[in-house]
C-alpha cells in the first residue's frame, strides 16, 4: 500500500483511504516504542533533512526521534547557524544539501505554502512540520491518532476547537482531516480571531463556549499568542480567559466521556486551566507519545512503505 | 519604408467607432489618409484578416529604469511593448531613485527617445512617495511629465491627497491614485477571502481598495479636480466608478487583464506568479469587472506591466514581490476574454487600450485622424497561440499566463511609419 502524494504537504484534498492508512501503520509502529530497543533498521536506506526555520522543540524532536527510530540517517538544520542568515535563498540552501544526497526534507517555515514551494522545485519527498498560518498536517494525524485511540472510531465524534483558529495550522489540519472521515466539527472562538468566511470550511461556528461544548466529545485547545494583545485582536488576556479559558466548570458542557486535548506549548490559565491539563481527561501527554508514531508512519509510507517492519 | 498603404484589411477607428474593410496611406511617418470603404488603392502591406487599429496605448507600465535595470530597461520594456501592439506607454516612478524632480524625469525623456516606442515618464505625486510633501509636480509638468502618482502606495493621507489633486488641477495635470489604505490592507499578500482563510495567507481586505477609491471620488467632488483611479480590482470599486460617472464627476478609472481573467483560487499552488497588488480578486469580482467593462464604465484597460527577475519570485510567498508582466499578454486577453466571450465588440476594445487611455493624459496617440503620427497595429483576431516563456520581449518572465491557450494577437506594430515588431519576423 502507498499514499498519493509524494509529499505530505497538507490534509486538505487527501483521501480517507490515505489517512486511515497512516493511522493503521502508526498502531503497528507505536509498539516499537515501547520495547527495550526501540528501533528498526526499516529506513536506513533513507536520508532525511530536517530544516526548521522557525523555533521548534516539541515536532522536531519528535521528528528526529521518528527518523531515529526507524535508524533512518538524518541531519538537522537550525536558521541561526545557516547560510540563510548571509543571505542565501531558501533554494539554494535546499539545492546545496540536496546535493549531498537526501531523499526526504522536513520543513517547518512562517510562510504559508513554503513546504509545497519546496515540494514542486526539488526531488525529495517533502513533509511540511508546520507552515505558517496554514497547515500541521502530522498534528492534525497524531490528534486524529488518539481520538481514534480512545474512541475506537472517529466518525462519530463531535470535536470542538477552542481558541485562535485564524493563526493556526492546527485547527486547519485538524478541520479538514477530521471532515475528511465524517467527524463533526466546530471551532470557537473571539470573532477576532476567527478566520474571514470560516464558515464556507463546512463547520460549524461559535463565539460562545458554552454552545460550543455542548454535546461535544472532543475539545483540542489552542495556543493563545500573547502577541495577539498588542496587535489589537484582544482587549486582554485576561478577558480572553474569562470567556473561553477551558476550566473544570465549562467541561460539564461536554459529552460523558469527553477528551481534553492541546497540541502544546500550553500557556496555563490563558487558554486551558492547569486543573484541566493535568486532569484525568486530559490526553496532552499520550498526543506527545502518539506524534512520534504518527510521524514514523508518514516518513516511513512516504518511503515508499518497502522495508519490513520488525 | 516612410511611404506606404496597408490595405485589405478592417480599419478600427475608435473615434467614429468604423469598423469595416479600407486602407491607411502613411507618408513621411504620419496618417496622410484613411479609406473607409471597399474600393481602394493595392497596397504596401497585405492586412487581409487582420485588424488595422490605431497603435495601442498603455498608460501603466513599470519599466524599472533607474535603479532596478536587471527587472526591466526603458529599451526592453519599449520591445515588449511593440511585440504586444502598443505603440505609447506611461511608465510609473517607483524606481530607484523614484521619478520625483525633473532630473529625473529628463533621464526618462532622454532614454525614452531611443526606445522603439514612445515612452512618456510619470512623475511622483508626493517626494519620495512618502505621501508626506507634494513633489515639484510644474518642474516635472515642465519636463515631460505626463501624470503624477505615488503607484506602489495609496497616498494615506487624506489632506495630503487633496492638495495633490488641487495642484495638479492648477497646472491642468492628472493625478492618478493606487488606492490601497495601509492599515484595512494589514500587509495582507492576497485578497482577504475564504481563500486566504484557507491557504492562511494574510488577507489584504477588498475594504483597503474601495475605502480609498470613495475619497478620492469624494475629493474629484469638493475640489472639482480631476483623478485618475488606477488598476481597479473588485465589484465595489467598479460600483463606486459607476456611480461617480452618473454625477458626472471627473473621475476615470483602469482596470487590467489579470482582474477580469484570474481569481485568488489560482493561490492554492502558492505560485507567486499570481501575486500581485492590489490582488486577484474572487471570482464574483472577476464577473463584475467584466461587466463594469461591458457597460463602459472603465475608460481603459492597462496592464500594470510589473517586471521582476525570476529568481525573485523564487521565493516563499510573503517574500515574493508584488507583480505580474502584461504588455505581451494583454491584447490576446482582451481578444480571448472579452471579444471572443462577446463581453465587448471590437472597436470598443480597441478604444479602451488606445484612444480612451491617451485621451486621459493627453497624448498624441490612439487615433487615426489624418495628419497624426503613423502609429498603428495589426492584429490577427483569430491567431491562435500559446503563452511561452521564450517568446517574451521583456526581461523579466513573471506571467501567470504561461501555458495559456490565447485567441488573437498582435502581428506587426507601427511608431511613426516605423515597423517595430513583426510576429513573423
Amino acid at each position: 500500500m502507498n499514499l498519493k502524494s509524494p509529499h505530505l504537504l497538507q490534509l486538505e484534498g487527501v483521501p480517507a483511504e490515505d489517512i486511515n492508512l497512516i493511522l493503521d501503520t502508526a498502531v503497528t509502529l507505536k509498539e516499537i516504542l515501547d520495547r527495550p530497543i526501540k528501533k528498526v533498521p526499516t529506513l536506513r536506506h533513507i536520508t532525511v533533512l530536517n530544516l526548521f526555520f522557525e523555533p521548534s522543540t516539541r515536532t522536531k524532536i519528535s521528528f528526529e526521534l521518528a527518523e531515529k527510530r526507524l535508524s533512518a540517517d538524518s541531519v538537522s538544520f537550525a536558521k541561526a547557524t545557516s547560510a540563510v542568515v548571509k543571505g542565501e535563498t531558501l533554494l539554494d540552501t535546499i539545492w546545496n544539501i540536496e546535493a549531498m544526497k537526501i531523499d526526504m526534507i522536513v520543513i517547518r517555515h512562517s510562510v504559508s505554502g513554503t513546504p509545497h514551494f519546496v515540494a514542486r522545485n526539488c526531488d525529495s519527498n517533502v513533509i511540511n512540520a508546520g507552515d505558517g498560518t496554514h497547515e500541521h498536517p502530522s498534528q492534525g494525524l497524531l490528534d486524529m491518532f488518539t481520538m481514534r485511540e480512545k474512541y475506537g472510531k472517529i466518525k462519530d465524534l463531535r470535536v470542538v476547537i477552542v481558541g485562535d483558529v485564524k493563526h493556526s495550522r492546527v485547527a486547519r489540519s485538524n478541520i479538514w482531516g477530521l471532515k475528511t472521515l465524517g467527524t463533526s466539527v466546530a471551532v470557537c472562538g473571539p470573532s477576532t480571531l476567527l478566520p474571514f468566511e470560516v464558515e464556507q470550511m463546512g463547520i460549524d461556528v461559535y463565539t460562545k463556549i458554552e454552545e460550543a461544548l455542548e454535546g461535544a466529545d472532543v475539545v483540542n485547545v489552542l495556543r493563545l499568542q500573547k502577541e495577539r494583545q498588542s496587535a489589537g485582536l484582544l482587549p486582554s488576556l485576561r478577558e480572553y480567559s474569562n470567556n473561553f479559558c477551558i476550566t473544570k466548570e465549562r467541561l460539564k458542557y461536554l459529552n460523558k466521556n469527553y477528551t481534553v486535548m492541546h497540541p502544546g506549548p500550553m500557556n496555563r490559565g490563558t487558554e486551558i486551566s492547569s486543573e484541566v491539563a493535568d486532569g484525568p481527561d486530559s490526553v496532552i501527554l499520550p498526543q506527545v507519545t502518539n506524534g512520534v508514531a504518527v510521524r514514523m508512519a508518514v516518513l516511513y509510507l512516504l518511503s515508499g512503505g518497502v522495508g519490513k517492519i520488525e | 519604408m516612410s511611404d506606404f498603404i496597408i490595405s485589405n484589411g478592417t480599419i478600427v477607428d475608435p473615434v467614429d467607432g468604423y469598423f469595416g474593410p479600407g486602407a491607411i496611406v502613411v507618408k513621411k511617418g504620419k496618417i496622410a489618409e484613411v479609406i473607409k470603404s471597399k474600393s481602394m488603392p493595392k497596397g504596401d502591406i497585405d492586412a487581409s484578416g487582420l485588424l488595422v487599429c490605431p497603435g495601442l496605448v498603455d498608460i501603466h507600465v513599470h519599466f524599472r529604469e533607474p535603479g532596478f535595470e536587471y527587472k526591466e530597461t526603458i529599451e526592453s520594456g519599449a520591445k515588449a511593448a511593440a511585440a504586444g501592439g502598443f505603440t505609447s506607454v506611461a511608465c510609473m516612478p517607483n524606481t530607484d531613485p523614484p521619478l520625483d524632480n525633473q532630473e529625473t524625469i529628463k533621464f526618462v525623456v532622454e532614454k525614452a527617445q531611443k526606445a522603439v516606442v514612445n515612452v512618456y515618464p510619470i512623475g511622483c505625486l508626493t517626494k519620495g512617495q512618502k505621501g508626506q510633501e507634494l513633489a515639484e509636480i510644474a518642474d516635472m509638468q515642465q519636463a515631460g511629465a505626463v501624470a503624477f502618482t505615488d503607484d506602489g502606495h495609496g497616498v494615506q493621507n487624506g489632506m495630503i491627497m487633496r492638495r495633490a489633486m488641487e495642484y495638479c488641477k492648477m497646472l491642468d495635470a492628472i493625478p492618478i491614485s493606487h488606492c490601497e489604505f495601509n492599515d484595512l490592507a494589514d500587509s495582507g499578500v492576497a485578497n482577504e477571502s475564504y481563500v486566504t482563510a484557507k491557504l492562511g495567507l494574510k488577507g489584504n481586505s477588498r475594504i483597503a481598495e474601495e475605502l480609498m477609491i470613495a475619497r478620492e471620488i469624494m475629493l474629484a467632488e469638493i475640489t472639482g479636480a480631476k483623478v485618475h483611479i488606477a488598476h481597479v480590482s473588485t465589484a465595489g470599486g467598479a460600483e463606486l466608478i459607476k456611480n461617480a460617472k452618473k454625477k458626472k464627476l471627473p473621475v476615470t478609472a483602469e482596470t487590467c487583464p489579470h482582474y477580469f481573467t484570474l481569481d485568488d483560487g489560482m493561490l492554492e499552488s502558492y505560485d507567486t506568479n499570481f501575486k500581485v497588488n492590489p490582488p486577484l480578486r474572487t471570482q464574483k469580482d472577476v464577473n463584475a469587472i467584466k461587466k463594469a467593462i461591458a457597460a463602459g464604465i472603465f475608460d481603459c484597460i492597462v496592464t500594470d506591466h510589473a517586471p521582476h527577475a525570476y529568481d525573485e519570485k523564487q521565493l516563499e510567498f510573503d517574500y515574493a514581490p508584488s507583480g505580474i508582466i502584461g504588455l505581451e499578454t494583454s491584447v490576446g486577453l482582451v481578444s480571448t476574454q472579452l471579444v471572443h466571450e462577446d463581453v465587448i465588440d471590437w472597436p470598443t476594445a480597441i478604444k479602451l487600450l488606445s484612444y480612451n487611455p491617451a485621451q486621459i493624459l493627453n497624448l498624441p496617440a490612439g487615433t487615426l485622424a489624418v495628419d497624426a503620427y503613423a502609429d498603428i497595429t495589426l492584429i490577427d483576431p483569430d491567431l491562435e497561440w500559446t503563452v511561452t516563456n521564450d517568446d517574451f520581449r521583456s526581461l523579466s518572465k513573471n506571467s501567470p499566463y504561461i501555458g495559456m491557450n490565447l485567441i488573437g494577437r498582435p502581428v506587426k506594430t507601427f511608431v511613426a511609419g516605423k515597423l517595430v515588431f513583426d510576429l513573423k519576423a
